[in-house]
Parts: C-alpha cells; structure tokens; sequence
C-alpha cells in the first residue's frame, strides 16, 4: 500500500488564479458592451488586439525564458492585461500604439520582473504611460465621439481599417475630445454653463462615459459580491477622487464638477479594476485604504493642475512605487497583540 | 443566551461529517496484539514499570513518569508482556518510539479500582493526584497533561472554565458523539474540574452544527451552573485561541495562555475521562475514535483501547484497500498523514481519515503568488500569510518573526484558500524550524563564545597572576640580595669587630698571661720566653683574616658569575679584607722585628 505522503491542510478549496481572473474578465464584460454601445467598434476591436496580442507575448518570452507556456498562459492574467489596455486605450487608437503598449506590458513591467507575481507595477499601466507620454497626438486625438452604435457611429470595418492604418490619427468627423480634456481646457476662459453647451457632455453627466462608468461600477460590485476583491481600494479610491472634488472644486466655474469626476474618464474602470490588481497594490486592510486614497487624491491634482485630463495610469504608477512603504506600516494587529508590529525588525534583533 | 464574539477570518469547508454520526458509537474488539507508546502526552517519556513476560491486569499501570511532566500508561486490558521495543507511532515524522507489546488474554480481567464518591470531601490536591494517576492529558490533540493545566500559577484566578465542544474540523465526530451518548459524564467530569477550579463561568461551547449534541447537553446540565453555548460553525472555531474569543471576547496574549486572561479550555473527551477517573476509578485506557472517510464502507466512531493498531479498527470498519490513497490522522485540516495502518490509537488520537485519491485530491501545482490577500482575509489569527510566505521562502526568517511567524497556529486556511494553491503552512513550518534551529546554534555558539572568552580571561589572569608573582619574587629577590648584602657588609663589620673581640680577648687574654707571666717572672723566669705568645697570636690573626678573605672572594666570585648587583660591594669588601691581611701581616712582621716588643693590636676601622 503506497500511502500519500503530505503536509497539513490535505483539502483545498478551488478556486485557482485562473479562475480569478476568468471572473474579472466576465465583470468588465458589461464595461466592455456599454463602450461598444456608445463609442462603436474600436473598443472591441481594441480588446481583442491586445488579448491576442498580450497572450502571443506572453508565450513568445516565456518560451525564451524556459518556462512552462501553457502552465502560465492558463492562469489568464496576461489575457487581463491585454483586456485592460484595451478597455482604456483611446477607441481608435492606431494599433501600433497599442500594441506598444501591450510589449511593454508584459515584456517590461511583467515578465522582465520575473513574471507573474513579481512586478512591482501594474503591467497595463506602465504600457498605458509609456505611450501616453511617448504619442501624445495619437493618444489625445483618438477618442471616439460618443455616437451610438446605431445612430452614427463608423461601422465595424471602416473602424478596423481606421485603428490598423499607418496613420497616427483618425478621421476628424469621428473623434471629439474627452469630457475631462474639454471641460479642463474650456472652464479658464467660459462658465461651466458655457462649456457644458459642448456635444461631448451631452444630456447627463458625460455623454456615453457614464454608462460606461456605471457599467464598470456594476462589474465592480459583482468582483466584491464574488470576494475577488475587496472594498478597501475602490471605496477609498472613490473617496479620494470625491472628497477632493467636494474640497477644492465646489466651484463647477472653475473645476470639473465632483459628478464629471465620477462618471468620467477610467475613474471606475480604475478603481475597481486597475488599482484593485492585488500583485501591485498594497496588502492589508488599512494599506489598502490608504493605497486606494492616495491613488484617488493624485488623481484629482494631476486632472485638476497638472497638463494631463486623465491620471489613472500616472496615480495607480506613483502609488505602486509606494506599495512597499504602506505595507511595512500598516500590517494588521496580530490576535493576541496590543498593537502591529509596524516598520521593518530592529537591527540589533531586540523582539519587542 | 450568553454573548458571543466573532474571530476575524476563518473559512467554511466541507463538514463530511454526516458520514460517521449515522451510527452510534460501537466498542470496538480487542485486538491480538496492543502497541503501548510510553509517550502519548506533552513532556517526559513514562519509563516501563513491567517486564517481559509480565501478567498485567485491566488498568494497571505499566508505566509513569518520575521525574518531570507526564502521566502513567495504563494497560487497557488483561494480558502478557510481550516485549518493550521500538515500534512505529502516531507523528508526523513517521518515527518510531519505545511501547509497551501488550497481548491480551481475552479475560478483560479488571485490577482492584478506587472510585470516589465524594470527592468534594477531599482535598482538591488528592483529586489532582487521582486525575494524574489516571493517566490523562488533554485529548483534543496536543495531550498536554490535564492535572498540569489544572493546577494554574497560582496569580492566576480561573474564572471561565470552558470546555471545547466545537469540534470544528471537518470529518471528525468523536467529540460529537461523545457529547450525544456521554452528555452526563461531560457534564460531571466538567463539575470535578470546576470544583478544583472554582470558576465563576463553566460554558460548553459548541458548534451550531451538532444539535443532537447539543439537545443532550441542555438536557445533561439541568440543574447545574454549567451553560451550553450554541456557537456558528466555522474553522478554526475549535482553536483554543478562536474558542476563548468567541466565548468571552477576550484575547489569550501572544505567546501566553488562556490563565494568563482568567480562561481554561478542556475537551470534552477529557471531562469525559476525568469523570471516569473519580467517580469510576477507572484509568483513561479507551478513547472515542472517529473512522471515516470514502475507503471505509462503515465509517463511524469507535469506543477503541488504547494501543489498538490502525488497521484493526480500520477493517473494523469495513476498509476497501484498493480505494485508500491516503491515511490522514486528525482532520484533513490540521492532521498528518501516516505512512503506515500498524501505527497505534493513543491518548490524543480522535480521527482516522480513510481517503480515496477522489476525496483529497494531491493540490495542483504551486503557482506564483498574486498577493490577493485571500489568506489574509481566512487568517483566524490576523496574520499577512502571503508577506509571511515570501519571508519564509526569501529566508528572510527576522522579517517573518517580526510579522508575528510565531503566532501562527497552522490551522491550514490560509493554504485551503490559496487560489495559487501554494502550501503556505508548510513554508511556515520551515521557517519555524529553521528559526529554532537558528536558535539552538546561537545559542550554542554563544555558549561556546562564552566558554572560550572565559577561558581567554582565564588564561590572561593566569598570565597576570604569573607575571605578578615573578615580579615580587624579583622584587624579594632583590630585597633578599639587598639584604643579604647589607648582610655582607654587616657580616663583614661583624667579622671585623669579631676580629677586635678576639684580638681583645687574645689581649685580655695575653694580659692575663703576661700576668701570670709576671707572677711567674716573680718566680724569677727569664724575660724573653715572654715574647713568644704574642708572635702566635699575630700569626693566628693572619691565617684568620686569610680565611675570612678567601670566603669573601669566593662570595665575589660567585656574585660575579650571577651577575648580581652586589658585584661592587664584595669586590670592595674583598679589597678590605685584602688590606687586613696585609696590615695583619705587618703587624707580625714588626712584632718579629721587635721582639721582645708589644705587638700592635690590628688596626680596626
């Protein structure tokens, strides 16, 4: 009789990382449709260019690094990165920024890193910044204008034949500044009413943008539902970007108001999708919070005083390089503790 | 309905509970042979007190501890000694440990038994004494000697007594059913440890689900102080720590005990013992057993002797060997695996997993850690396993104790919930390990370094000391030499002034006989003899300051080949006595001369 010979627990719960992130993937789906409802094709098309692209990295630089492929390419969270770029990137962005995007991605900010696991920042996002500072023209100038995709918007294959073009911008008539970028660059010289006037607003907050937010939050909430995620970052991030907005842009004549703040741009997509990536963020509870208000804070300067209309990418970056500091502060009190044991051990080895 | 508390974390496995409870407890057969470790508690092995060939009864004691913590080893049944060996027992590491052969005679023959009747008649240390003798230590899985723990430090005021019914692992019953069919002797071993104790609370905590257990308890309390409390079902509730803050609140200190906050834990299967042990006086020689799992056809719970093999009970309970792919004792939480069936039941076994390859599925392999904190969240003791995790296997062992490693108490959620299916506790249990080794080796090297720098300052001291001594034995020597030369020089003065003495003598001496020389003279003696006397005397004195010279020169000559610093002085004192002996010779010249002269008496300085 050969018995099993094994270390305590001997039952597991399955629910692998795969898994995890086959949920995050199916909760940015109604994200995902809502951009394409109201923005056309180029999300979509997007997505899919960059998961296939993000997944064929992935693979090539795991070959070369002798790693097992398929072991780490079923755990999906290239697939992740790639979604995640696509869901963010400007809807007609020409494909070679992003698939600039995703190499740096996966080939920089992952897997020169050691992989999964080891990054110290969030791989979409270091691929979003280094082409939003490297092609600011093909970055600003290819946001799709919110036309329904029944009513207007360019079909599928002029817009597959728009993003896979040499050109660095798309035709003029399909593009409109953001809502964030126009009310940014409008409000020094116009009334908020004025600015407001401005098709990309529309009727509500910002047209087509709050669905899509609203479409994230939802995705958002079942990640929590599903105890994928916590509510530690995307509340905090939320707070950050609200508190901030009530504080210093009460004026909508001079500042973007807090709804605009919300409900447009990566806000939501960010805050429970991107800051919210466990590898990069900070750990316990209370890092987590402060992790996610920082990220909500930065955000609210860079859109309201620094050159930029949207921050995620910048905030969730600037945070990471913080993660180490917050968890070496803020672990949790142990049962049985007066308090947490924060900071690194003594050198002299002293065990208070 | 008391207060409960909540503990951070926890999880919600499978119970698989169902499987064992659907029979009432069965006795179990005895077996041919019972295989006694002499050690099944915390502390020191008990040392055999029978030999070989031995005839021993039910419930005589066949081994105890004299010195240090322990209990007795009882004989659950009437037989011969067979032998005392080595043999396979119970542990994670497979090891095999001195046991007691025992084989039964079929008799079942009982040794004389003391029952007590009134035991709050008697001192409370002569009860303690009587659960000692008995032999029982803590049966819910540590088997910490249960008189030890009920004798708290004596600062310490037990004031919830509590005793641990939660049974929170999943597949194990023993608890269960024991507290089903047992409610009463649960109930009156707790008010023997409570009369010891004198608790203001006595609370049975147990798991919301076991309601037949608990529906026997209520019952089984009536009339007593003693309150069940119905707690929710999750893992680890049963741990000691989880337990204590469910019921109380309160937090047992890190690296404390529950007395520490006023707090005492038992399980129930020892309340059950300890009852047996007074009012029956009856030796803790059976334990309840839960076998289970899908390789058995008849699982269920076991009233099993001690020393009972494995694989006895396990065909007992219908086991289909081709389906076992794992034999777990304990639960599937925090138990170990066997690596064989002939190992024995002893004091603190209360599970037997029989599993198919299906049942515990071999977890996938490790992936990397994502940080998605799930283990945080299902840590019961508010621990960060992932930091914990990429401390241990970073080596990072000062990191990982900082991070309170210690505290952890390896109840296995955090590995359960792993979606990387990384096996956290086990790199817990290494680092854990390698930190006392580490401990161990400092310890020992600081010992050594202790050890060599005492004998370094020894070394030097006697280095010192050494040095001290020969400076003042220089020192004396060269007082001995000052000495002795001032010695010389007085020996030297008093040679002279002995010289005078004698030459005065010789003169007193001369007068006396110049006057018997004159008296003779008187007798008409001739003058000239008269001379001859003194001639003599002078010639005495130069053969005297001759030897007196010779001595000084051999002192000189000996001085000067120790080169000693009284060189000088001798060869002074030398030259003197050269002078001496030369004026002496003088003196004898001149008196030859003028014979019949006065001699000159020597010259004295």
């Amino acid at each position: 009789m050969a018995l099993i010979q094994q270390s305590s627990p001997h039952a597991h719960k399955a629910r692998p990382t795969s898994r995890v992130m086959l949920w995050v993937i199916l909760a940015v789906l109604p994200g995902l449709l809502a951009q394409t409802l109201f923005f056309g094709w180029g999300n979509l098309i997007n997505v899919i260019w960059c998961v296939a692209l993000a997944m064929s990295t992935e693979a090539a630089i795991l070959k070369m690094r002798n790693k097992p492929i398929g072991f780490f390419l079923r755990d999906n969270t290239a697939a992740v990165t790639g979604l995640l770029l696509g869901l963010s990137l400007p809807q007609l962005a020409p494909w070679w920024v992003s698939g600039v995007a995703v190499i740096t991605a996966i080939v920089v900010a992952k897997q020169l890193y050691g992989g999964l696991g080891s990054n110290p920042f969030n791989p979409a996002m270091v691929g979003y910044a280094l082409v939003l500072v490297s092609f600011p023209v093909a970055m600003t100038t290819n946001w799709a204008q919110p036309a329904t995709l029944w009513a207007g918007a360019p079909g599928l294959s002029e817009t597959l034949s728009t993003i896979f073009s040499a050109s660095q911008t798309a035709i003029d008539g399909w593009t409109m500044a953001t809502p964030l970028d126009e009310y940014k660059h409008k409000i020094a010289t116009h009334t908020a009413a004025e600015v407001l006037q401005h098709p990309t607003f529309g009727d509500q907050v910002a047209r087509g943008w709050e669905w899509v937010n609203l479409a994230f939050l939802l995705g958002g909430l079942i990640l929590i539902g599903l105890k994928i995620i916590t509510w530690h970052v995307p509340v905090a991030f939320l707070a950050g970007v609200g508190i901030m907005s009530l504080a210093f842009g009460s004026n909508a004549d001079q500042y973007a108001p807090l709804q605009l703040h919300l409900l447009a741009g990566g806000t939501m997509l960010g805050a429970f999708f991107i800051a919210t990536d466990p590898v990069s963020a900070a750990t316990s509870h209370q890092g987590k919070l402060i992790y996610g208000a920082c990220i909500g804070i930065l955000i609210y300067l860079i859109r309201t005083w620094g050159n930029y209309p949207d921050a995620v990418a910048f905030s969730v970056l600037l945070m990471n390089f913080a993660v180490p500091f917050i968890d070496h502060y803020t672990p949790p009190r142990t049962y049985g503790h007066h308090k947490s044991r924060r900071g690194l051990p003594s050198k002299n080895g002293a065990k208070s | 309905m008391s207060q409960l508390w909540d503990f951070s974390g926890g999880i919600h496995p499978p119970e698989n509970k169902i499987q064992s409870t659907r029979r009432p407890i069965r006795t179990a057969g005895i077996p041919e042979r019972l295989i006694l470790p002499l050690q099944q508690h915390i502390g020191v092995q008990a040392e055999a007190m029978v030999s070989e060939g031995d005839r021993v009864l039910k419930g005589q004691k066949i081994g105890d501890v004299t010195a240090g913590m322990g209990v007795p080893v009882h004989a659950p049944t009437s037989g011969i000694i067979q032998a005392i060996e080595l043999r396979p027992v119970p542990h994670p590491s497979g090891m095999s440990d001195l046991c007691v052969i025992l084989q039964p005679d079929g008799k079942d023959e009982w040794a004389d038994l003391y029952p007590v009747e009134n035991y709050q008649k008697h001192d409370r240390d002569e009860v303690l004494q009587l659960i000692r003798d008995a032999g029982i230590s803590g049966m819910g899985g540590a088997g910490f000697p249960t008189t030890i723990k009920l004798r708290p430090p004596r600062d310490r005021k037990v004031e919830t007594l509590i005793l641990n019914g939660a049974e929170c692992e999943p597949y194990i019953t023993a608890d269960d059913m024991t507290m089903r069919e047992r409610a009463a002797e649960v109930v009156s071993g707790m008010q023997v440890m409570a009369w010891i104790l004198r608790p203001s609370r006595c609370v049975i905590g147990i798991e919301d689900n076991k309601p037949e257990a608990i529906a026997a308890l209520r019952e089984a309390i009536q009339g007593t102080q003693i309150e069940v409390s119905v707690i929710p079902t999750k893992y680890p509730s049963g741990g000691e720590k989880q337990l204590v803050q469910i019921l109380t609140g309160l937090e047992v200190p890190s690296g404390g005990i529950p007395a520490d906050i006023g707090v005492m834990c038992q399980n129930v299967g020892t309340a059950v013992a300890v009852s047996r042990a007074i009012l029956e006086g009856k030796p803790l020689i059976s334990r309840i057993v839960t076998i289970t799992g899908d390789a058995v056809q008849e699982a269920g719970n076991f009233d099993t002797l001690l020393g009972t093999p494995v694989r006895a009970l396990l065909s007992e309970a219908g086991l289909q060997t081709n389906l076992l792919n794992r034999l777990v004792q304990g639960g599937p939480m925090m138990g170990y695996t066997l690596t064989t069936d002939s190992v024995p039941i002893v004091k603190t076994s209360n599970c037997v997993i029989a599993a198919t390859a299906q049942e515990l599925q071999a977890p996938p392999p490790e992936q990397p850690c994502i940080r998605c904190g799930e283990c945080a969240e299902a840590c019961p003791m508010e621990l960060l396993p992932q930091q914990l995790f990429w401390y241990s296997k970073a080596e990072e062992f000062e990191k990982a104790e900082h991070l309170n490693l210690f505290d952890c108490i390896e109840c296995g959620a955090c590995s359960y919930v792993c979606p990387s299916s990384i096996p956290l506790v086990q790199y817990y249990r290494f680092a854990k390990g390698e930190i006392r080794t580490q401990r161990e080796e400092q310890l020992k090297s600081d010992r050594a370094r202790e050890r060599f720098e005492a004998r370094q300052a020894r070394l030097e001291r006697e280095q010192q000391e050494k040095e001290q001594r020969r400076k003042e034995r220089a020192k004396a020597a060269a007082e001995a030499q000052a000495k002795k030369k001032a010695e010389a020089e007085q020996a030297a003065a008093d040679s002279e002034v002995v010289d005078d003495r004698s030459a005065k003598a010789a003169l007193v001496q001369q007068a006396l006989e110049r006057k018997k020389a004159k008296a003779a003279q008187t007798k008409a003696e001739s003058s000239a003899v008269q001379e001859q006397p003194d001639l003599e005397t002078l010639e005495k004195q130069v053969t005297q300051a001759e030897a007196k010279l010779n001595t000084m020169q051999g002192m000189l000559n000996e001085a000067k080949a120790e080169q000693a610093d009284n060189v000088d002085k001798l060869e002074r004192a030398v030259a003197k006595n050269h002078d001496r002996v030369k004026r002496a010779k003088d003196a004898l010249a001149e008196a030859r001369k003028h014979v019949p002269a006065e001699p000159e008496t020597p010259s004295s300085e």
